[in-house]
């Protein structure tokens, strides 16, 4: 390697930014699968993270199919009435515990290091626990097939959850579900909190951060502030269920009313556990896309942590048609609908961010325009069911169940494929099919509208949810068939991707370090990025470093303190 | 249209915004989207429900025009590597975005406020119905009218009604689409739900809250009268009753053990020709002697201590394929001891193996 002067300088003032590493003894690098299992890196888990999840995404999606099958046309004899129930429980706790709450916890394990310029998370080996805690929840959950799975729905409310009622193992499978799952979030929120808070690049300041960086630390603290109380709630389930107690049984003294209180104390801030994050991926995603700064950065930011703070105090619009004092559900009427304020803030903000923009029609943005779109649907449903006298009419139809999947498919989901597309070039190195991308997106939208807007229509005419079946007079076929040709084009829809993930791993288009012109510091590195994600990390200066970084190559000077390109891809 | 969209985007986009909002309206106002109106609080219901609507449409509308427009009209062209404009917010705007929803949904939390209040105002004389749940039937009783019980709802027509529901077992939830309210039955607590019926017709009593594996049936039949139907009803039923009972001690069992197996809300699960039941949730009971004579004999029992033991503890010995923890437990202190034994030898009768 020839050496110049300026190479031999350029090379000295790198080792001067490392830190001094002190090894004590060397242990061999494991190989193959051992790697994975043992890894603590934030990227392999990350992987490992998205990987598990969307299994459990697609477990959770046949589960749905057979669901609707089911319910395709009027008196349907495709399941027994029992196997429904476990269905309708596996399917909504598969999805909510086992798909998008720890796929966030995925996304935030690859990318919130490498966004803020940090070269692991704070807690790595803690890190590698949360996965584990996550798989061993998930296999002591599907493990319940063998005997019998649980039939009380993902609420699992008491008394029908009870011993008296579901003697089988199948409830204990689902608190045990809860119990590691939640261990594994509480770790990992604990884990991205101190990361976030100490391991910043110089000069990002909280007026910096990445807005995905804001949505995860949101996450991680409203994961601290409600998961105690599920953890409690299913430890007294438990202690119910075996040892003899009577906290949710009203005939020995316990109060039924003690479960749905905890239960949405920690449930609806988990709807925001859920969505945060994909508010926040949209918040990266429209203005690289729209080559334009986001649309009222600091707006945002306060709506997210306003949105969290609000969504510990409306819990009760989930018990409206309870026996409570009416001045009770008042005030979470008015709560509720004040939530929908910091809402609006954000969906007004994203489409202002597409507004003059010079937009690149690329995959990730078709998933991101679509969200605030199919999420606005979804929130006027929400203001629309905490009207309570409206509610009453509403409560448990399956106008409920269109209200949830347009917030938590619409929503989240749709914002996961955004990062998806949007991120696997980073971590793979390799571009996902565009072509095949705007198909299945367009499959996905087509089926996903199908399915759940005449859902609306249907529980507005009576259809109650979690019915295994309806006579042919209730006048719900339509809808119902309607519903079901749109979930299995849904299904084709997701499975599309899955294909073009699976193609594109080893046939993709090399991707380069920042195919999309990335406004933030994961495109600063290589695509897959080295072990120790940077080399060097620059100095940040605006919510755009990368921005900064490519302005300043063009003017050809190096930027002050850094150097523009890694340095680990090889001189 | 088009040039004026692209000559002043903000103005064509208002234009074409409002004119979609009017449409957007007029659908959501056409559409008929709840059943009938069947009691005085529906009217009520449906109007803040159009409400609603009416505020609803021109956000949405607004939402989707910005994005729509936004990716047609702001498309980079291939090749063009060029910037957006370098906007980075404009307080004004988030001001005006904060305080329009605010007072919208303030109004709203008014409005429904005042709906709430009116539904739920004070009511002259009314007609008491004990609603009570269980898994998965529905019995009432009016204990006001010499303490009649059904397993149909009847209500006269422009009477204030006071349903008080309890459950027996789990949770249930009371509902009548047509009356456009529900209400939870909770163990251990009474629910009061007030309203009055205003449309003679017949409708369904259903529930909608998971209850167990009978939840999608677990259906009754409400019917609104006359006052002086009600009132014939009441004494026919109260008639029934005496002779139901007389019926018993004097022999016609048949009639006796058929009505407690349809009362006590047997016929939810259990299929039996004789009562017209026809829901597979328990075993079938068409061929119960058989089965009786089977089964008692594996546990050095009569057939009719058989039968009685599973209807007093339904777990003790489980049919093959049925698990336990569904058939609810507490037969024995709903029924007396001798309407148990009618219901026994009723069941042990018409489920002779001749019948097909
Ligand atoms: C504008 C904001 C929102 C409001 C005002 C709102 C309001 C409500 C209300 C009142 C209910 C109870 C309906 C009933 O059971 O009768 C409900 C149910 C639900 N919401 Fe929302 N919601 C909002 C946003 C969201 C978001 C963002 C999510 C998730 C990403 C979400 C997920 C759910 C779920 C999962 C349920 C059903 C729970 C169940 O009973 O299984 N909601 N929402
Ligand atoms: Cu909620």
């Amino acid at each position: 390697m020839a050496t110049t002067p300026e190479h031999a300088a350029r090379i000295s003032r790198l080792q001067q930014a490392r830190p001094e590493v002190v090894m004590h003894g060397l242990r061999e690098e494991p190989r193959g699968w051992l790697a994975w299992l043992t890894t603590t890196d934030h990227k392999r888990i990350g992987i490992m993270y998205l990987f598990a999840t969307f299994l459990f995404f697609i477990l959770g999606g046949v589960e749905a199919l057979l669901i609707r099958l089911q319910l395709a046309v009027p008196d349907g004899t495709l399941v027994t009435p029992e196997t429904y129930n476990g269905l309708v429980s596996m399917h909504g706790t598969t999805m909510i515990f086992l798909f998008v709450v720890p796929v966030w916890a995925g996304f935030a394990n690859y990318f919130v290091p490498l966004m803020i310029g940090a070269r692991d998370m704070a807690f790595p080996r803690l890190n590698a626990l949360s996965f584990w805690l996550l798989a061993f929840g998930g296999i002591a959950f599907y493990g319940s097939l063998f005997f019998e799975p649980p039939g009380a729905g993902w609420t699992s409310y008491a008394p029908l959850s009870d011993d008296a009622y579901l003697p089988g193992g199948g409830v204990d499978a689902w608190i045990f579900l809860i119990h590691l799952t939640g261990l594994s979030s509480l770790v990992g929120a604990i884990n991205f909190i101190a990361t976030i808070h100490n391991m910043r690049a110089r000069g990002m300041g909280w007026g910096r951060m990445p807005l995905f960086v804001w949505s995860i630390l949101t996450y991680s603290y409203l994961l601290v502030a409600a998961l105690p109380a599920i953890a409690a709630a299913v430890t007294m389930l438990l202690t119910d269920r075996h040892f003899g107690t009577d906290f949710f049984d009203a005939n020995g003294g316990g109060d039924p009313m003690l479960w749905q209180h905890l239960f949405w104390f920690f449930g609806h801030p988990e709807v925001y556990i859920m969505i945060l994050p994909a508010f926040g991926i949209i918040s990266e995603i429209l203005p690289v896309f729209a080559r334009k700064p986001i649309f009222g950065y600091k707006a945002i930011a306060a709506a997210t942590v306003a949105i969290a703070f609000l969504g510990l105090l409306v819990w009760a619009h989930h018990m409206f048609t309870t026996p409570t004092s009416t001045v009770v559900l008042v005030f979470f009427m008015m709560s509720s609908f004040l939530i929908a304020v910091p809402t609006g803030i954000k969906i007004f903000n994203w489409i202002a961010t597409l507004w003059r923009g010079s937009i690149m029609m690329k995959t990730p943005l078709y998933f991101a325009a679509a969200l605030p779109a199919l999420f606005v649907i979804g929130g006027i449903s929400g203001v629309i069911l905490a009207v309570f006298p409206v509610d009453w009419q509403l409560h448990d139809t399956y106008f409920v169940v269109a209200h949830i999947h347009y917030v938590l498919f619409g929503g989240s989901v749709f914002g996961i494929f955004a990062g998806l597309y949007y991120w696997f070039p980073k971590m793979s190195g390799r571009m996902l099919s565009e072509g095949l991308g705007k198909a299945s997106f367009w499959v996905m939208f087509v089926g996903f509208n199908l399915t759940f807007l005449v859902q609306h229509s249907a529980g507005l005419s009576g259809m109650p949810r979690r019915i295994y079946d309806y006579p042919e007079s209730a006048g719900w076929w339509g809808f119902n068939l309607a519903s079901t040709i749109g979930s299995f084009l849904l299904g084709i829809g997701v499975m599309m991707s899955v294909v073009n993930v699976i193609v594109s791993i080893k046939k993709g288009q090399k991707a380069g370090n920042d195919p999309w012109k990335g406004n933030t510091l994961e495109w600063f590195t290589q695509s897959p990025p080295p072990e120790n994600n940077f080399d060097v990390v620059p100095r940040v200066r605006s919510v755009e470093p990368m921005k900064d970084i490519r302005r300043e190559v063009m003017k050809g000077a190096e930027p002050a303190g850094t150097v523009a390109q890694p340095v680990a891809s090889g001189t | 249209m088009g040039r004026l969209l692209r000559k002043r985007p903000a103005l064509g986009m208002a234009l074409l915004s409002g004119v979609s909002t009017a449409v957007g309206i007029v659908i959501v106002l056409a559409i008929d989207w709840f059943p009938v109106q069947a009691s005085t609080a529906s009217p009520q219901i449906d109007t803040l429900w159009d409400v609603l609507m009416i505020a609803s449409v021109p956000v949405f509308v607004l939402v989707m025009a910005v994005a729509l427009y936004s990716v047609f009209a702001f498309r980079a062209e291939p090749g063009d590597l060029s910037d957006g404009e370098p906007i980075h917010g404009n307080t004004r705007l988030e001001v005006i975005w904060v305080t329009i929803p605010f007072i919208m949904v303030s109004a709203l939390a008014v409005y429904g406020w005042i709906v709430l209040d009116d539904i739920e105002a004070k009511q002259t004389d009314p007609l008491i119905v004990n609603v009570t749940g269980q898994q998965f039937a529905w019995r009432f009783d009016y204990p006001d009218e010499g303490k009649v019980k059904s397993t149909e709802l009847v209500l006269p027509e422009d009477r204030d009604v006071e349903f008080r529901v309890n459950t027996d077992d789990v949770l249930h939830d009371f509902w009548v689409p047509e009356f456009r309210l529900k209400t939870d039955a909770v163990p251990g607590l009474t629910t009061k739900i007030r309203l009055k019926p205003s449309r003679i017709g017949e409708y369904d009593v259903v529930c909608a809250e998971l209850c167990g594996l009978g939840h999608a049936t677990m259906r009754s039949a409400v019917r609104v009268v006359t006052p002086e139907d009600f009132d014939a009803w009441i004494a026919k039923e109260q008639q029934s009753e005496t002779d139901g009972g007389a019926a018993a001690a004097g022999g016609d069992e048949a009639a006796a053990g058929k009505q407690l197996f349809t009362e006590t809300g047997c016929n939810a699960c259990h299929t039996l020709a004789d009562a017209e039941s026809a829901s597979a949730i328990g075993p079938g009971l068409d061929e119960l002697s058989a089965d009786a004579e089977k089964y008692g004999e594996q546990n050095d029992q009569s057939p009719e201590e058989y039968v009685k033991t599973s209807i007093t503890e339904p777990d003790a010995f489980l049919v093959p394929d049925f698990n336990a923890g569904i058939m609810p437990a507490d037969y024995a202190e709903q029924l007396s001891p001798e309407e148990l034994d009618t219901l026994v030898k009723y069941l042990l009768s018409v489920s002779g193996e001749e019948k097909p």
